[in-house]
């Protein structure tokens, strides 16, 4: 394997966590919810699915309780938000905190636990392709998974009569109300669909990308997740680009460290963060339109009765 | 009448004398210890061998000391979790790290009658000792082994931030390295982080990329000899045993072990003896250990061992003169035949051999 395949491989493990978590952060925003809760609902989703992966010694089961635990957390926050009409900023604030503490508890019995790697996928034929093959056909299943969820994605917000309701709610939900559309039952469905992706997100950072719990592991990736949905201007494939930017970053400065380049380390670690920003701006200039948030996003709702 | 007078006055006195020596020393029955950590217990390292101290602590002193801890606290709002424990009844309180001094000093200052432990920090006070480990002891045979083990001729280096701490780490390791491999070349990173394992792990698979075949670390999780492992590729545990995480890959690691100290220091005032010191312990006091040495060659074991032992008499000094900077200029030797502790703690110079620049 050469050095540049190398790179190109820890790219897309760094890039893949983030993209998820976006995504799901991406559907409930475009609902007109705004859930700060990332960060929280991916730290459940590691402990959880590490602590499942290695009490059942199944892989598949991690990821089943990871994403369950992200949903349960994200349902918690519904409850809050959808139900009591709370202050959404608050209550995603206070998700994050719950969902740090409660995460060091349930990992408390696992931590020094260790898992196997999971075997990549191998497509025999095609990840033989130089350079590209082992890229793009010998990754793990996340990888797939996280590429066919932007495209889903896409297609549903765009393509489907229900992801344009989803946005008309997101956009005016005293319009939508008043034409019969069930806000809140659909909101409800966009949070759980967050929290599930966090807590993939969550599964993917304990169980392949360091392969072991510890408390507070997620180290801020919920948030950068939730700042690339706002640079990204809402839209999935944007995110995408953002995540895999930012991904590419991160990986290439420790590499420029590595090789000696001489430029200090703390110029380098911003580096990622400013070429995200500077790219999905970029991005957004050049489609020549003001791109603005869902219209609706984080204000409360109260149906008429 | 009269003598009753002087009787009293008397008594008085003695009572008055007997509580002045009472103040500043006496003994305990009972008392409460509190800890503040700078990350999780659970981040198998750094914290986490405190917490093994505190246990120790528990331990010793059955029924006599209870112990109390704060967890993850960060840096910036550490005043308030320290005053917090000094509120609620704590004889002595460790705080355990570098970020936690100005707090530490501030909240000592309000409570003279609370005993105050800081780690890795050079402010003291009356009340407030101060304790470190000389972990370069431990970087200089590792540096040995790797400067040894190494095929690719390139060790690694993952640090956390370019602070005088770390960088006399890696130039101990390096010079470990040198002087049994002078030809051998470094690679340094810094993740900019104590404690993030995946980007400490990205930080490690970027060495080992450029040709890294022994992977030195001073961040706080497992991640990096993890992804040393693999590869297999060689690496270093780090503050404690990571073997369980590499078993394959962990040729020895760093351990610290603050139990010895702490024990003692929880002693002291149960025995009404504590006085505001400075501690720098290393190899010879136990404050540093090396877990088992394995996955290596007998010769280079031995070697291990004997830099070890020799550390332990005093009879090799990882910074014993001369010292040449990467100007190739020699740098002024203040302490006996080798570096001072001054020299040691402020140390912002890459030795000779390191191409890299440090971080400014």
């Amino acid at each position: 394997m050469t050095v540049f395949e190398a790179i190109l491989l820890t790219i897309v493990t760094a890039s893949t966590p983030l993209l998820i978590a976006a995504l799901g952060e991406l559907v409930t925003e475009r609902s007109g919810v705004l859930n700060l809760g990332v960060e929280g609902m991916m730290a459940m989703g590691a402990a959880c699915s590490f602590a499942a992966a290695v009490t059942f010694d199944s892989t598949l089961l991690g990821v089943a309780a990871g994403m369950l635990a992200g949903a349960l957390m994200a349902a918690l926050f519904a409850l809050l938000v959808l139900g009591f009409a709370a202050n959404q900023t608050g209550s995603g604030l206070a998700l994050t905190i719950l969902g740090l503490g409660l995460s060091g508890l349930i990992g408390a019995p696992f931590v020094g636990a260790r898992r196997d790697p999971i075997a990549p996928i191998d497509l025999p034929g095609l990840s033989d392709i130089p350079v590209i093959g082992r890229l793009f056909f010998e990754q793990d299943l996340f990888v797939y998974a996280s590429i066919a969820l932007t495209i889903l994605v896409a297609i549903y917000l765009v393509r489907t009569r229900s992801g344009l309701t989803l946005r008309s709610i997101g956009e005016n939900h005293t319009s939508a109300n008043a034409l019969g559309l069930p806000v809140r039952q659909v909101r409800f469905w966009a949070i759980l669909f967050g929290g599930a992706c966090a807590g993939l997100a969550g599964a993917y950072l304990a169980l392949v990308y360091t392969r072991f719990w510890s408390p507070g592991m997620t180290a801020g990736r919920g948030w950068i997740a939730l700042a690339l949905v706002v640079f990204a201007a809402w839209r999935p494939g944007w995110v995408l680009v953002g995540a895999y930017i930012f991904g590419a970053a991160t990986v290439l400065q420790l590499h420029a460290q590595a090789a000696q380049f001489g430029v200090p380390s703390q110029v380098l670690s911003a580096v990622p963060y400013l070429a995200t920003i500077i790219a999905l701006l970029l991005l957004s200039i050049r489609h020549g339109r003001a791109i603005g948030a869902p219209g609706s996003l984080g204000a409360p709702f109260v149906p008429d009765r | 009448m009269f003598s009753g007078k002087v009787f009293g006055a008397l008594a008085g006195a003695a009572v008055l004398a007997l509580s002045a020596t009472t103040a500043v020393a006496q003994p305990k029955d009972k008392i409460k210890i509190g800890f503040i950590y700078v990350g999780p217990v659970g981040d198998h390292g750094w914290s986490y061998q405190h917490d093994q101290g505190r246990q120790a602590i528990e331990k010793a002193f059955p029924g006599k000391v209870t112990t109390t801890f704060v967890e993850s606290v960060p840096e910036a709002d550490s005043e308030r979790a320290i005053e917090q424990l000094a509120r609620t009844g704590h004889d002595l309180i460790f705080t355990t790290s570098f970020g936690f001094m100005e707090p530490t000093l501030k909240v000592a200052k309000k409570y003279p009658n609370i005993k105050f432990e800081h780690a890795t920090g050079f402010k003291r006070n009356p009340n407030l000792s101060t304790y470190a480990a000389k972990f370069h002891e431990g970087r200089y045979i590792i540096g040995q082994i790797a400067g040894k083990m190494t095929k690719s001729n390139t060790i690694g280096y993952v640090g956390a931030f370019p602070i005088p701490e770390v960088i006399a780490g890696i130039n101990a390791f390096y010079l470990g390295a040198q002087s049994v491999n002078p030809s051998v070349k470094i690679k340094i990173v810094f993740a900019n982080t104590w404690y993030d394992p995946a980007k400490e792990g990205d930080a490690a698979k970027a060495l080992l990329d450029q040709g890294v075949d022994m992977l030195a670390q001073h961040t706080d999780s497992p991640a990096p000899i993890q992804a040393a492992e693999a590869r297999g590729k060689f690496g270093f545990g780090q503050a404690s045993d990571m073997e369980r995480f590499a078993p394959k890959a962990q040729l020895t690691a760093i351990i610290d072990d603050w139990s010895q100290y702490y024990v003692a220091r929880a002693k002291a005032v149960l025995d009404g003896t504590w006085k505001s010191e400075d501690t720098w312990g290393g190899l010879a006091s136990n404050m540093v250990v090396m877990a088992p040495y394995k996955n290596m060659p007998d010769d280079v074991k031995k070697l291990a061992q004997d830099t070890e032992a020799a550390i332990k008499a005093g009879t090799l000094n990882p910074f014993k003169c001369p010292v040449i900077g990467q100007d190739g200029k020699e740098i002024e030797c203040k302490g006996k035949g080798a570096l001072a502790d001054e020299q040691v703690l402020g140390m912002n110079f890459y030795v000779k051999g390191i191409e890299d620049k440090i971080p400014q």
